[in-house]
């Protein structure tokens, strides 16, 4: 259900504002979302003072510098630095994206930094993901096949192999569902743009023999069909993907299944 | 499915943090002119009606819809019926396959707001 405000356990208070930096020259001020579950208050936005002349260029090395040297309990996940992993995807100037490879330099003004929206927040900035990744193992993400399995490796032509570019990149660090308004509103029914991409990434691989029961498991109102192309998810999708025309292609499929 | 929301923990912030875009603005004007095009079949359905009904029914409904306000609604219905039919034109593109990837649907966007605008303007103008 669309539900604009937020509830009142979760609503944003004023926070600390932190001590500038002594001798800084060159400091940005970065906002900070925080939620500690042990103190029984409301989130807050806290404010931090970074000196740039001795921070990395990327919004995780600011992250990182305020927990070192600033404040060590702020929280969030973060592990490869290089957008692999997918572990430090948040809000960042009002987009969901990668702290690791979002450059502070491609902000404009104060740095304003909030977890992933809409998600239940575990600390900080780290979302409870664990429906997400139940989302993403209801679509099976993995070879099913019915025929024996060949003596050496199941053989794929180039061009079906090409079919599968642009899809099988997917980290899954969860920007594009949460940046979604249908997966905001509707995302316990909804599969949301990561599973769904995942889904046609099955769908259109040449050696799987599941595509039929796979179309079938997706023909619902909500899984797939609370997609309406607003597009947040290939504006927002730090790995340059389009999940919206992935699942355009799997209503595709769909409809030309049907006649 | 698995329970996300142990120790009542906090809904993140959404709409209010999120930075608006064209494909976000167009895709959600689609919905609003949609149903605001409602309340506009309403009253001209009620106009209809009125002139079915009688000359002192047809004058009390004609008088309201050819007031400042009947004619400010109508110009924005107008407006709205516009952009309405192309965003939905779009969304028939769209299920061609076509168009899709986010620079084009940019593109797209743009020229839906910029041409419902101009067609309502020539509309408005020229009838």
């Amino acid at each position: 259900m669309v539900q604009l405000k937020l509830p009142k356990n979760s609503r944003i208070t004023h926070g600390k504002t932190w001590p500038k930096p002594e001798g800084a020259k060159n400091v940005r001020k970065v906002q900070v979302y925080r939620w500690n579950p042990d103190d029984g208050k409301n989130p807050r936005v806290d404010t931090y003072f970074v000196d740039m002349d001795s921070c990395g260029p990327m919004v995780l090395d600011a992250l990182i510098k305020i927990k070192n040297e600033i404040d060590p309990t702020l929280t969030f996940r973060r592990s490869c630095r290089e957008g692999i992993c997918g572990s430090c995807a948040m809000n960042i100037d009002g987009r969901n994206t990668l702290a690791c490879t979002y450059g502070l330099d491609e902000i404009q003004g104060d740095i304003k930094i909030y977890p992933l929206p809409h998600m239940p927040v575990v600390k900080d900035l780290i979302p409870d993901l664990t429906h997400f990744y139940a989302q993403h193992a209801s679509i099976r993400p993995w070879l099913e096949t019915e025929t024996n399995t060949p003596a050496k490796e199941w053989r794929q032509s180039i061009e079906d192999r090409k079919k599968l570019d642009g899809l099988y990149e997917c980290i899954m660090c969860a920007s594009c569902s949460t940046a979604c308004p249908s997966y905001w509103w509707n995302g316990d029914r909804y599969l949301g743009p990561a599973a769904l991409l995942h889904a046609y990434r099955w769908i259109v691989d040449s050696r799987d023999e599941a595509t039929g029961e796979r179309l079938d498991d997706l023909e619902d109102e909500f899984k797939l069909y609370r997609c309406h192309t607003i597009m947040n998810c290939a504006k927002t999708c730090p790995k340059g993907l389009n999940p919206a025309k992935a699942i355009a292609s799997i209503k595709h499929m769909m409809v030309e299944r049907a006649v | 499915m698995a329970d996300v929301n142990r120790g009542n923990r906090p809904l993140s912030p959404h709409l209010s943090i999120y930075r608006w875009h064209i494909p976000m603005l167009t895709s959600i004007l689609t919905r609003i002119t949609g149903n605001a095009l409602i309340v506009t079949a309403i009253m001209v359905v009620w106009w209809f009606a009125a002139a079915a009904a009688g000359p002192e029914n047809f004058a009390v409904a004609d008088g309201f819809i050819r007031s400042w306000f009947g004619d400010l609604v109508l110009f924005f219905s107008v407006l709205g019926l516009w952009y309405h039919t192309l965003a939905g034109i779009r969304h028939l593109i769209w299920d061609e396959g076509k168009m899709l990837e986010l620079d084009k649907a940019e593109l797209l966007g743009q020229i839906i707001l910029i041409v419902s605008v101009l067609l309502t303007i020539f509309t408005v103008v020229v009838l």
